[in-house]
């Protein structure tokens, strides 16, 4: 039994990656294993926690439930590529830094992702946006109370940062 | 002046990479590497006796390296073959049980492992997986309690009653007591499984080197020293020849204290015999049926009280499920029969429990261990207590609390650790003071009567506890100033989460007088610090941060040292700022503490510009050996901290819901906590640390449970069906108070602060619950659907 391979060309933080993998391998599995981007972590692998959420042409994603031939074309954004090209944090990350909005990490980088396209989507959130935008995924560790705060801090810092966008 | 650090909202170091994406978890490791992946048949039958397995069309499927059953596991050790060690020995653990590490004959619960396959890559390990054809003889299974209790099947032929361990404790004569007593009530309650669920489940990675005749294994775990001294064991190494390093851990929560598992030790079987570095890594489902559940538990309680609520004796007999197999000994049942008694003096007591197998996944500690059974006991029958006599529920309890001036105190019982459960302080009127302000208790009849006039119904409920923390027997530490004047740090115990590499580099700041930011704390690394017990009932804080300030102490005393000598002051004379050893009132006189490094080290050779500071024509007195009498070159600084007992965190929460009159919903109004865990190291982590530990709590109470049917099938293992908060499910703020009543037994005042969010939540729900209600609540958790069959029966 021999499993029929593809090429996929992977365009993922800016990088293009040519790779060639079985129809069944998982998007999350050819970020991790193939393109060895360990920060999607798999928390479920049927779309529920969000801990392997990606952007694809800038809209949130459960890399979990796509296959990696399914991305061939698209635009990966994953958490290594929120860091400023100088390595500084982006707005997201630094505002989980201010807000202590991460304890174990391991879900952190699908919040980030999520409240990344989450806040060009809605620049200015309200409370009750900042918590609606975050309620798809799964955190364990800080009862979520640090995450919103982060939202709204992360909003703030966009703001500031790049006020042109809002 | 550098500040102080201690007691500081310092941001965590470890963010850095996380939110980079660099973190390293267990399925992170050797990525860059040519690595084979494992996958486990499990048992699909909850009890079955294994008639046989044929593996033979896997070995078929290209990309298939082998395939290990029992057979196989004696060509390895003889004692790979043998059961999973029983970690926690217990002379009332009469029938004590573990699995092997692939099923030998009989499987005992749906999950259990049958068979191992490794190859080129995880899917083929899976399809090999899904070829394995094994023929069973199903046999009848043991699931729930009463089903454990009634004994009609056994999960063990050798275990009569299915009973693992019956325990009893008494202080004073409680039947007695209860029979005197002016009032007399009893009670019934249940509370159902829950799970850690950590985001990241558990894995392992393994290489043997051939070169160096060694073992490296990386293993999620909350214990790297315990599961390398069974890794050696169990194939025949000596304990020289393993290195554990837990790398970063997607969370733990206590299910990860358990080892070694089946894969723990199967992974690096197969990595040595392959010559081939091999990963496992869990799949959710997995997590769900081949971990570790815990909190079922069926309570029976008798008490005697007088016309104030004053207990006078307590007689409580419970029933602890503990799944197919008990590795992990009577620590949550012990912990549930000792901490039930939280804040109170109960006069008399007597507890006794029976540890029951059923053909269902086993029961380790889960956050809390055994505590919220135990407070959930207690503080039903205070509230019970009020309700008979009419009184007000915190005032039942106030009359019951141990003051202040009676520290320490010995409630004359046996802990988890085998020492007496002795209180060592605290100061429970002035938190339940705390939380009344805090959560309005009060001026709650008017807002209910507010609330009602509006056709609303809200209730209020609250819950104390006591938790002992910090238990041993030890934890290191090792400190070693480098001559570069950087400071790195080993504690043994592992992290998954609570920002240590955090907070200890606070602690070593401080003491040192270093900038944090030179600080580098590793922990979880045998290669380090061979010497640690692990991460669980919140003991890193006290136990490696203590260990860790007293070798920051003793490599101080030594950087004092050679400095008074470098520059000819007294010790005392002299003081650390910011890495720079000056005379005190003579800032000129100093020296940076990198150059003290270089002059610790005596040595023939240069290599730069700082190393020639300490070679033999420079430094030291010819008459005298370089090296003092009594000294070690280096500037390092190891030492233990081993407590007489453990310290005891207590606290209190509040809570205000609102039950919807048609739907029966749920809906937290105010969440308060009043939490003592003595001197805060880190307050922004603390409060970290209770948000995280209430909604896990929150999630025990209304909606998390293992939905087991007859015939032993877990019928939610998924994020799907298993219902874990989402931040909907979370209360807008939870309101926190602190308390802090150092403790007396170490050097900083710590007392543990990891579990305290979770252990009142099934208490202080069903309290408010009933309140709301009107209706006496006694199985938790509970769901609308049941609140509303609830009302149904009481209507």
């Amino acid at each position: 039994m021999t499993e029929e391979l593809h090429d996929v060309r992977l365009t993922v933080n800016g990088n293009t990656h040519e790779i060639r993998v079985p129809a069944r391998r998982l998007l999350s599995d050819a970020l991790r294993h193939d393109l060895r981007l360990t920060g999607t972590h798999v928390g479920c692998e049927h779309g529920v926690c969000g801990a392997c959420t990606i952007l694809v042409d800038g809209s949130p994603m459960r890399s979990c439930l796509m296959f990696a031939v399914s991305a061939e074309g698209s635009e990966i954004t994953t958490v290594e590529g929120l860091t400023n090209p100088d390595g500084s944090l982006g707005h997201v990350q630094q505002a989980f830094l201010e807000c202590h909005g991460l304890q174990c990490g391991f879900c952190t980088p699908g919040f980030l992702t999520t409240i990344t396209a989450g806040l060009r989507e809605n620049p200015t959130p309200t409370h009750e946006e900042a918590r609606e935008m975050i309620a798809g995924n799964l955190c364990r560790c800080t009862g979520y109370q640090n995450i919103v705060k982060a939202v709204e801090r992360a909003a703030a810092l966009r703001q500031a940062q790049e006020p042109e966008l809002t | 002046m550098t500040t102080k650090l201690m007691g500081q909202k310092v941001q965590r170091v470890e963010d850095q990479r996380f939110l980079r994406g660099l973190g390293r978890y267990v399925d992170d490791v050797a990525v860059e590497q040519d690595v084979l992946h494992a996958a486990v048949l499990r048992s699909p039958h909850a009890h079955a006796r294994i008639i046989d397995i044929d593996v033979e069309a896997v070995l078929d499927i290209e990309g298939v390296h082998a395939v290990f059953t029992w057979d196989d596991l004696a060509s390895c050790t003889p004692m790979m073959a043998e059961p999973l060690p029983l970690l926690i020995p217990h002379p009332a653990l009469t029938h004590g049980r573990t699995q092997y590490a692939l099923a030998k004959d009989e499987v005992n619960y749906v999950g259990e492992a049958i068979a191992f396959v490794v190859a080129e890559d995880r899917y083929i390990a899976e399809d090999a997986v899904g070829r394995i054809r094994v023929d069973y003889e199903l046999l009848p299974p043991v699931v729930g309690v009463d089903a454990a209790r009634a004994a009609k099947t056994l999960v063990h032929d050798d275990v009569p009653g299915n009973i693992g361990a019956r325990l009893e404790q008494n202080v004073g004569d409680a039947p007695a007591a209860i029979e005197k007593a002016p009032h007399r009530l009893e009670l019934d309650l249940t509370i159902e499984r829950s799970a850690c669920m950590p985001m990241e489940g558990r894995g392992t990675v393994a290489r043997w080197d051939p070169d160096l005749n060694r073992l490296q294994v990386w293993t999620s775990t909350q214990s790297s020293t315990g599961v390398r001294a069974a890794v050696a064991v169990k194939m025949g190494l000596d304990l020289g020849q393993v290195d554990v390093i837990t790398p970063d851990v997607g969370g733990g929560f206590g299910v990860k204290i358990n080892h070694p598992w089946p894969e723990e030790l199967l992974v690096p079987m197969a990595a040595k015999a392959l010559g081939r570095t091999v990963k496992f890594t869990e799949d959710r489902r997995e997590h769900f049926i081949s971990s570790a559940h815990e909190r079922g538990q069926v309570q029976h309680i008798e008490v005697g009280f007088d016309d104030d609520g004053r207990l006078l004796g307590l007689d409580v007999e419970f029933w602890h499920d503990h799944g197919a197999y008990i590795p992990y000994g009577l620590i949550v049942p012990i912990i549930t029969s000792t901490q039930l008694l939280g804040p109170y003096k109960p006069q008399n007591y007597r507890v006794v429990f029976e540890s029951l197998y059923t053909n269902t996944v086993m029961v380790t500690p889960y956050r809390g261990a055994g505590r919220p059974q135990g407070c959930y006991a207690m503080e039903r029958t205070m509230d019970a207590i009020a309700a008979y006599l009419g009184k007000d529920r915190a005032d039942v309890r106030a009359v019951n609390f141990i003051q202040p001036d009676e520290f320490p105190y010995d409630q004359g019982l046996i802990f988890q650790d085998g020492r007496e459960l002795e209180y060592d302080s605290g100061d429970y009127p002035a938190s339940l003071e705390k939380l009344k302000a805090l959560v309005g208790w009060d001026e709650f009849p008017a807002f209910k009567a507010e609330m009602a006039a509006q056709g609303r119904q809200v209730g209020i409920g609250l819950a104390c506890y006591v938790e002992g923390t910090g238990v041993g027997p030890y934890e290191g530490a090792h400190v070693h100033i480098e001559t570069s004047g950087k400071v790195k740090v080993a504690t043994g115990l592992t992290t998954q989460g609570q920002g240590h590499a955090t907070v200890f580099a606070q602690l070593v700041a401080d003491e040192l007088g270093v900038k944090f930011e030179d600080v580098e704390v590793v922990t979880g690394d045998t290669r380090r610090m061979p010497y640690a017990v692990g991460t669980f009932a919140s003991r890193a804080a006290v136990m490696s941060g203590s260990a860790i300030h007293l070798a920051a102490k003793r490599a101080k005393e030594k950087v004092l040292k050679i400095a008074a000598e470098a520059l000819e002051a007294s010790e005392d004379d002299l003081e650390i700022v910011d890495g720079v050893v000056s005379v005190k009132g003579s800032p000129g006189t100093s020296i940076d503490l990198g150059t003290v490094s270089v002059l610790s080290n005596p040595l023939r050779y240069a290599f730069d510009e700082a190393s020639k500071a300490a070679t033999q024509f420079s430094v030291g007195d010819p008459g005298k050996p370089p090296v003092p009498e009594d000294e070690e070159p280096g500037l390092e600084g190891r030492d233990f901290y081993s407590p007489e007992r453990a310290t005891f965190a207590s606290g209190m929460h509040a809570v205000i819901v609102e039950t919807d009159p048609e739907t029966a919903e749920i809906t937290i109004l105010k969440y308060a906590v009043v939490h003592d865990c003595g001197h805060l190291i880190n307050p922004m982590i603390v409060e970290g640390q209770i948000h995280g530990g209430v909604a896990q709590g929150i999630g025990g109470a209304l909606y998390e449970r293992m939905a087991y049917d007859e015939s032993g099938q877990l019928l939610n293992a998924s994020f799907m069906d298993f219902l874990m908060p989402y931040v909907t499910e979370v209360p807008d703020g939870i309101d926190i108070d602190h308390l802090e009543t150092p403790s007396p037994l170490n050097p900083l005042g710590i007392k543990g602060a990891g579990e305290a969010g979770v252990i009142p939540s099934a208490a202080v729900f069903a309290a408010a619950i009933e309140d709301a209600e009107s209706i006496t609540i006694t199985a938790m958790p509970i769901s609308p659907s049941e609140l509303y069959a609830l009302r149904l029966e009481n209507s």
